[in-house]
């Protein structure tokens, strides 16, 4: 495996944990403001605040990982990206501050109202939606170079049918990540009312999950013909994929074990986000940006790696322990314990 | 929109949003070590007001932490977005402290989240405190870790530059610069002096505001024992910085000083203004600036003759420098007088008039940060990279710049404003004298029981 290689799958490992995390905690908002507007908000609310509160910050975490390390393992990223990102990715910023920090405002502060959780339910489908563009963006074809500087067409950007799909597949994922979770959190927490609701919901964002995916990949035949023919290429990898959604599917249908449900789940995106990464390969950006001429010298990636490899020892240890008190633990699950919150 | 507005707007929202984040990231550095002394002292002494404090401060911090989390990803990205040629550059050579940098905030993260919701979870209270010691730890690291790039910013080494490609780069070379061991120890020191004296500032506030308990006496006493300690280290340290400064950027000190003139036995320049290169109306300490850059009253200080026109900072950094200097000094004789007054327990110690001091402290010291990043800051023009890049050339050549200067100026208000009114709300509804009625009842309820 070269530097380059190991670099990307470092990276791609880290945001595949943002968007498994991430979809939770967005999807929470939604359904937290969906709830509420249907008044069954009494339902969901507790398991949602037991979850998200004490990792919240966490989530975020796993962004910053990202952006800093493309930065530091393919420095080019910040000329090509960094020049024409800068509308979508503020405005991506603005929504993911003010969601963030009001949610501890409200949590650890005062009790918000009503229209501070609808705010908080949208931002939190505004902000996969506004993320995905950099995955449209990296397919080619929107990004002229003009005198030597990258340039961003933005009509072509938002009349593409492909941007579209892309948001709607970003939207329903998260809702469908963050329901499969919700629901098995909550039998965990033997909550048999939220159960039933978050089961409901998985099951209705299941379907256009699958149906946008499918409906990508055959829009890229049109759009990056070369992408297309190498994701033909692993066609056996989504397939595998696909049978995982299939099995999360009957789980929920059958009412049978959720844990397992959650699992197939992730199974499902790892091979799904891994396959396309690997067909992605080599682009960053097609067809300026390689991970090869794009990457740093040799001693910094060496040293990247090692400090990675050093910072996983500290990192693993911790996050099991946070899991084991507040996920794993049934008492603090179920909100037996008393509230220990400082 | 051209070259020139791009630049000047990404300066703008470069300002903004670091002048606005260093707020929360000194408040997220030096907070933690003065909850963990405050729970410390309650375990050792039995005393259940520290324990209280460390608590109710623990509960403000996360407000202040949410915003510095952030802003602090608002920062990281807009580094990317507009001195996208300053990161492809610098990010070949520097981007391990950042990365490292994730690190701690991974450490702090989680330690955090683990240790807010466990309060009482275990029977021994001082595994509750070991808690916080990665988070103090994870907290100090991302400073240490972020000035070593601004350091590397003033200082750049451990690379060469062959026909402007970098060669024989070495990351360890870069982040331990002659700028880092005195940037790193006044950056850390100053943090932790200014949370010491915003805390003591809330506590004097509730003792002028009538509450005379007990327990905002206690508070202000420590704070300012601390502040006393880390106002010192900060002087001393800034000191240093001075010696640095005239060792390997001679113009920033020149400038910040308004020494025009390369000259032995050189004397520091208080305030005053300028009319041409003539001082006036400035207060002079005679051997003052060769003692700070090279402990010496007859060195001889570089003057700005030595520097081509276009390579001299901005001369208004000599305000900024002075601020920071007077406010220095004034804390160390502040909190000196305070703590040795209470020691021999004069009673002017506690008058309002010296309460009012202590209030305005807190402000006053973050004042001085503000005060000494811009003076860093805009001392280093016209180079984004010392003596490599110019601000110019690092920029973006986005042409959206101005408007997103408008959008996060609206989004800093929101924060600004939504913290301050949380955290008022916070301890306003709930004041330390019920929450100390509580514990009493609780206690009372549990002996019967
Ligand atoms: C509470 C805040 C505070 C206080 C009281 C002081 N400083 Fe400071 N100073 C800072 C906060 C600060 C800072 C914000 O942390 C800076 C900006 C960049 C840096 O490295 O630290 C800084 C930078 C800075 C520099 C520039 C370093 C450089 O550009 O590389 C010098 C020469 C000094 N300081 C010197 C002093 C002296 C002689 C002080 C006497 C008491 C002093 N500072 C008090
Ligand atoms: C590692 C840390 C830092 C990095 C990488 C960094 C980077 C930059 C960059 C790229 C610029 C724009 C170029 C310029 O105008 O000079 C800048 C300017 C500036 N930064 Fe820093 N900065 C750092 C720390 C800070 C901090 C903590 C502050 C504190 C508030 C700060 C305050 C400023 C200010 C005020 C300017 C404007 C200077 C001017 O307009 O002349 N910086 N910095
Ligand atoms: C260019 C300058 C800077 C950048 C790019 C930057 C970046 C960041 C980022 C991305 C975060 C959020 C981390 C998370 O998600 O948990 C953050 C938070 C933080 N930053 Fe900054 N930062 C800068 C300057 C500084 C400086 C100068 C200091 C210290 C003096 C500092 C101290 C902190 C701390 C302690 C936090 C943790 C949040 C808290 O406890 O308040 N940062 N920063």
């Amino acid at each position: 495996m070269t530097l380059e290689i190991i670099g990307i799958t470092v990276l791609w490992f880290f945001l595949f944990g943002y968007v498994i995390v991430g979809s939770i905690d967005f999807g929470a908002g939604f359904f937290n403001a969906y709830s509420l507007l249907t008044n069954r908000q009494h339902i969901l609310t507790n398991i949602i605040q037991r979850y998200l509160s004490p990792v919240w910050e966490v989530t975020n975490v796993f962004l910053v990982f990202f952006f800093v390390g493309i930065i530091g393992f393919f420095p080019k990223t910040a000329f090509y990206y960094g020049t024409t990102l800068l509308v979508p990715a503020s405005i991506a910023i603005i929504l993911l501050a003010i969601r963030g920090s009001y949610y501890a405002f409200e949590t650890y502060g005062s009790r918000g109202h009503k229209g501070y959780s609808f705010m908080y339910g949208a931002a939190g489908i505004l902000i996969p939606a506004s993320l995905s563009v950099v995955l449209t963006i990296s397919e080619g074809g929107f990004i002229d170079m003009v005198d030597g500087q990258p340039v961003l067409d933005y009509s072509r950007l938002f009349l593409s049918p492909l941007t579209w799909s892309i948001v709607v597949l970003a939207i329903a994922a998260t809702l469908y990540i963050s329901a499969v979770f919700l629901t098995w959190y909550a039998s965990k927490a033997e909550d048999a009312g939220a159960t039933k609701l978050l089961r409901k919901y998985a099951l209705i964002w299941a379907l256009p999950t699958m149906i946008t995916a499918t409906g990508i990949i055959v829009e890229l035949r049109a759009h990056n013909p070369e992408h297309y023919a190498n994701i033909l290429d692993v066609w056996w990898a989504f397939l595998i994929s696909g049978l995982m959604f299939f099995g999360t599917v009957y789980l929920l249908w059958t009412k049978r074990n959720y844990g397992w449900a959650f699992l197939l789940l992730v199974g499902q995106f790892f091979i799904a986000f891994f396959a396309y990464g690997w067909s992605h390969r080599p682009y960053l950006l097609y067809p300026y940006l390689t991970i090869y001429d794009g990457f740093t010298n040799e001693t910094m990636a060496i040293a990247l790696i090692i400090a990675f490899i050093a910072g996983l020892c500290l990192l693993l240890p911790s996050l099991y322990l946070l899991l084991r008190l507040f996920l794993f633990n049934k008492d603090y699950v179920a909100g037996k314990k008393e509230d220990n919150h400082a | 929109m051209g070259n020139e507005e791009a630049v000047f707007f990404s300066r703008l929202l470069t300002e903004m949003t670091l002048s606005f984040h260093i707020i929360y990231a000194t408040i997220g550095v030096g907070v933690p070590l003065m909850i963990m002394l405050a729970q410390y002292v309650g375990i050792k002494k039995n005393d259940e007001h520290y324990i209280l404090l460390a608590r109710r401060w623990a509960r403000g911090f996360v407000i202040t932490v949410a915003v510095g989390v952030v802003t602090g990803t608002a920062i990281g990205l807009q580094l990317s977005l507009l001195w996208p040629n300053f990161m492809e550059l610098a990010g070949q050579v520097i981007a391990l402290p950042l990365f490292l940098e994730t690190f701690a905030f991974f450490f702090e993260a989680i330690f955090l989240g683990i240790y807010l919701y466990t309060w009482d979870r275990f029977e021994n209270q001082k595994k509750h405190l070991l808690l916080l010691v990665p988070v103090a730890f994870g907290a100090a690291m991302s400073a240490v870790f972020i000035t070593m790039v601004n350091a590397f910013m003033n200082a750049p080494q451990g690379f060469d530059m062959v026909d402007g490609e970098l060669v024989n780069i070495s990351p360890l070379l870069a982040m331990f610069n002659p700028a880092m061991p005195t940037k790193v120890a006044h950056v850390v020191s100053t943090a932790l002096m200014t949370s010491a004296f915003v805390l003591a500032s809330i506590g004097a506030f509730r003792l002028l505001k009538g509450s005379n308990h007990i327990y905002h006496k206690k508070a202000v006493y420590l704070m300012v024992k601390v502040g006393l300690v880390f106002s010192i280290a900060t002087a001393i340290i800034g000191d240093f910085s001075g010696k640095y400064l005239a060792e390997y950027q001679p113009e920033k000190l020149a400038a910040a000083e308004w020494h025009f003139e390369t000259s032995e036995a050189a004397p520091l320049i208080l305030y005053g203004i300028l009319d041409g290169e003539e001082v006036k109306y400035a207060i002079k300490i005679p051997f003052a600036l060769s003692i700070l850059a090279h402990n010496d009253p007859n060195a001889e200080v570089i003057g700005l003759d030595q520097f081509p026109e276009d390579e001299i900072p901005p001369l208004y950094i000599h305000y900024f420098f002075n601020i920071m200097i007077t406010i220095g000094m004034f804390m160390v004789m502040l909190s000196a007088f305070y703590v040795v007054a209470k020691w021999r327990k004069w009673k002017f110690a506690n008058s309002r008039f010296i309460l009012w001091l202590i209030v305005a402290g807190g402000p006053l010291s973050m004042i001085a940060i503000q005060a000494g990043w811009w003076m860093t800051e805009v001392g280093r023009q016209p180079w984004i990279l010392y003596q490599i890049m110019t601000v110019e050339q690092g920029a973006t050549s986005s042409g959206s710049v101005d408007i997103m200067v408008v959008a996060f100026a609206i989004l800093y208000l929101i924060l600004g404003i939504g913290s301050v009114v949380v955290l008022r709300r916070m301890f306003r509804n709930n004041p330390v004298e019920k929450e100390l009625d509580k514990l009493d009842q609780e206690r009372l309820e549990g002996d019967t029981k």
